[in-house]
């Protein structure tokens, strides 16, 4: 092909939960390859507009195309990788890591095929990625808040996407755990993959960023360069950590 | 031993062992997903369908299952919805059941007794039609829950997630609906619509007390159900007791040997653990 179509296409996208808008007229584009950040304060509405993108959240107004597809017609969900930033209700029965990395494989095969060969080759080689190969037959509720958060990118990856849409990856999440994910997520860029993931802090993933888009009260207000920390984020010791959080919060899983 | 000269004892161990088998293989999606009582809830739902059967001298157990269907996809819209009402519309749903069944059981000629095999089981009355609407559906609903396992998994496990892979959600739920309503009806004989539950929850509870994993949790639960099925109506014969209720004690002991044993070895390995390592490793070595 020799135009090709953005991988996301976002043209005056407007959402809002129970009449309260968040975004208001928002238009983003990412083409395959890059590496798009979407920054911005708590409550601005950066994850809202990743969930718009995914369908999660209903648009008001405005349009979202995916692989050039319009969201309402697009089946190929193959293509994307989702990584929320936590599990919500969290499961009353115990699952092991390599089963909830196992259901990534089910937008590649569908509900009535039975897992084969290609789909271990593909969940193991997910695991080994994010460094929880060794983890694979421990029950989630036992790992770390970060190596949970490693077991939800396992997943996205093992369904081998194009497309990975990531919610605040490193979150409260510890420093060995962020080195695997930027090492995960480097070597998926590696491969041609593209990604789009919201923020607060970058930290170790800041060389990986090929684009920033920064929103401000359900705007869009800067798209371009990875803007330069400021305030007590310049510091030199700034180690990208809340303070005021737990540095490893309870687990995803764990009540 | 000696009850087991006759059929209907036969028929009913048989329709128990399918129903122990049925029920756990259901109710782990149900406890994953944190709506452990729902089965209680269609199981009144269930009631009025009985009721609404025996007054217009229909089957019972088919206007029952048409009843808690319903029932089942109604709670379903109401729980996607995620309204806050939803905890009180679900309440009005099961109240407005067991009031429905009662009256209209009342309204009809059958008698209390009736009623009763209905609400605590009447396993021992078990026909031979009835016995094959046991297995027929119970086998359907073990083997749809054990072949659709990675999608039902992961739609109870993380549904955002689900709908981004492209799931049927929806469609995943109302089955999930279905099943858990055709598996109360079936169950009604065995257990009774008061104890339906006990069959689709305990089993699964007793088993995550010591597995690591869904699919092992699966096949433990399923394990125990079918053991306390049979045991349960074994216990009934010999000892002249309600099968429903032997059955549902028997899963409960289970549980508390269970839960008993597995506290017991973690303390035990707790006590052994911290022994070791300040026996055999030096601070040095701790702290690096």
């Amino acid at each position: 092909m020799l135009v090709t179509t953005p991988v996301i296409h976002v043209a005056h996208a407007a959402a809002g939960y129970d009449g309260r808008p968040v975004l208001r007229d928002v238009s983003l584009t990412v083409t395959a390859g890059e590496v798009v950040a979407v920054l911005g304060a708590n409550g601005s509405g950066k994850s809202t507009l990743i969930r718009a993108v995914l369908g999660l959240v209903p648009l008001g107004s405005g349009s979202v195309e995916l692989f050039g597809t319009p969201l309402r017609r697009f089946r190929q969900w193959q293509r994307i990788g989702y990584v929320p930033q936590r599990l919500g209700a969290g499961s009353g029965v115990p699952a092991t890591v390599r089963e909830v990395v196992a259901s990534g494989r089910l937008a590649r095969r569908g509900v009535l095929r039975p897992p084969g060969r290609a789909d271990r080759v593909a969940v193991d080689a997910a695991l080994h990625a994010v460094g929880l190969a060794d983890r694979a037959g421990d029950p989630v509720s036992t790992l770390s808040g970060g190596q949970q958060q490693r077991t939800l990118i396992a997943r996205a990856l093992a369904g081998q996407p194009e497309l990975l849409v990531l919610d605040e990856p490193t979150a409260g999440v510890d420093a060995a755990s962020q080195e695997a994910f930027a090492g995960a997520l480097r070597d998926f860029t590696a491969g041609g993959g593209s990604v789009l993931l919201v923020a607060h802090e970058l930290g170790p993933l800041r060389p990986l960023i090929s684009r920033a888009v920064v929103v401000h009260q359900g705007g869009i207000c800067h798209d371009g360069a990875v803007p330069e920390p400021a305030g007590h984020h310049a510091e030199p010791d700034h180690d990208h950590v809340h303070p005021h959080g737990p540095e490893e919060p309870a687990g995803l899983w764990s009540s | 031993m000696s009850l087991f000269q006759y059929d209907f004892m036969w028929r009913a161990l048989l329709g128990a062992l399918v129903i122990g088998l049925a029920a756990p293989a259901l109710g782990i999606y149900l406890v994953q997903r944190r709506l452990a009582l729902i089965g209680d809830g269609i199981g009144h739902v269930a009631l009025t369908g009985v009721g609404a059967g025996l007054l217009l001298n229909r089957s019972p157990v088919v206007v029952a299952v048409i009843a808690a269907t319903l029932g089942a996809i109604t709670i379903e819209l109401v729980r996607a919805r995620g309204r806050t009402s939803g905890d009180l519309a679900l309440a009005l749903l099961f109240y407005g059941g067991i009031a429905g069944g009662v009256m209209l059981v009342g309204l009809s000629d059958a008698s209390s007794a009736n009623l009763n095999a209905y609400l605590f089981g009447s396993l021992t009355t078990t026909s031979k039609t009835d016995l094959a609407t046991i297995a027929v559906l119970g086998a359907a609903i073990g083997v749809t829950m054990l072949a659709l396992r990675p999608a039902l998994f992961a739609v109870c496990h993380d549904e955002e997630y689900a709908r981004v892979s492209g799931l049927p959600v929806r469609a995943l739920n109302l089955l999930l609906a279905v099943a858990t309503a055709v598996t109360v009806t079936i169950a009604m004989r065995a257990v009774g619509v008061l104890l339906i539950s006990a069959l689709m929850v305990v089993p699964v509870a007793t088993a995550q007390q010591v597995t690591r994993g869904f699919r092992s949790t699966m096949t433990a639960a399923m394990t125990l159900g079918l053991f306390a099925a049979g045991a349960g109506v074994w216990v009934a014969a010999n000892a002249d007791t309600a099968p429903g209720a032997s059955v549902v004690l028997l899963a409960i002991a289970s549980f508390l040997v269970v839960a008993v044993g597995a506290a017991g070895w973690r303390a035990l390995r707790r006590r052994v653990a911290p022994a070791d390592l300040t026996a055999h490793e030096p601070h040095e070595v701790v702290l690096r």
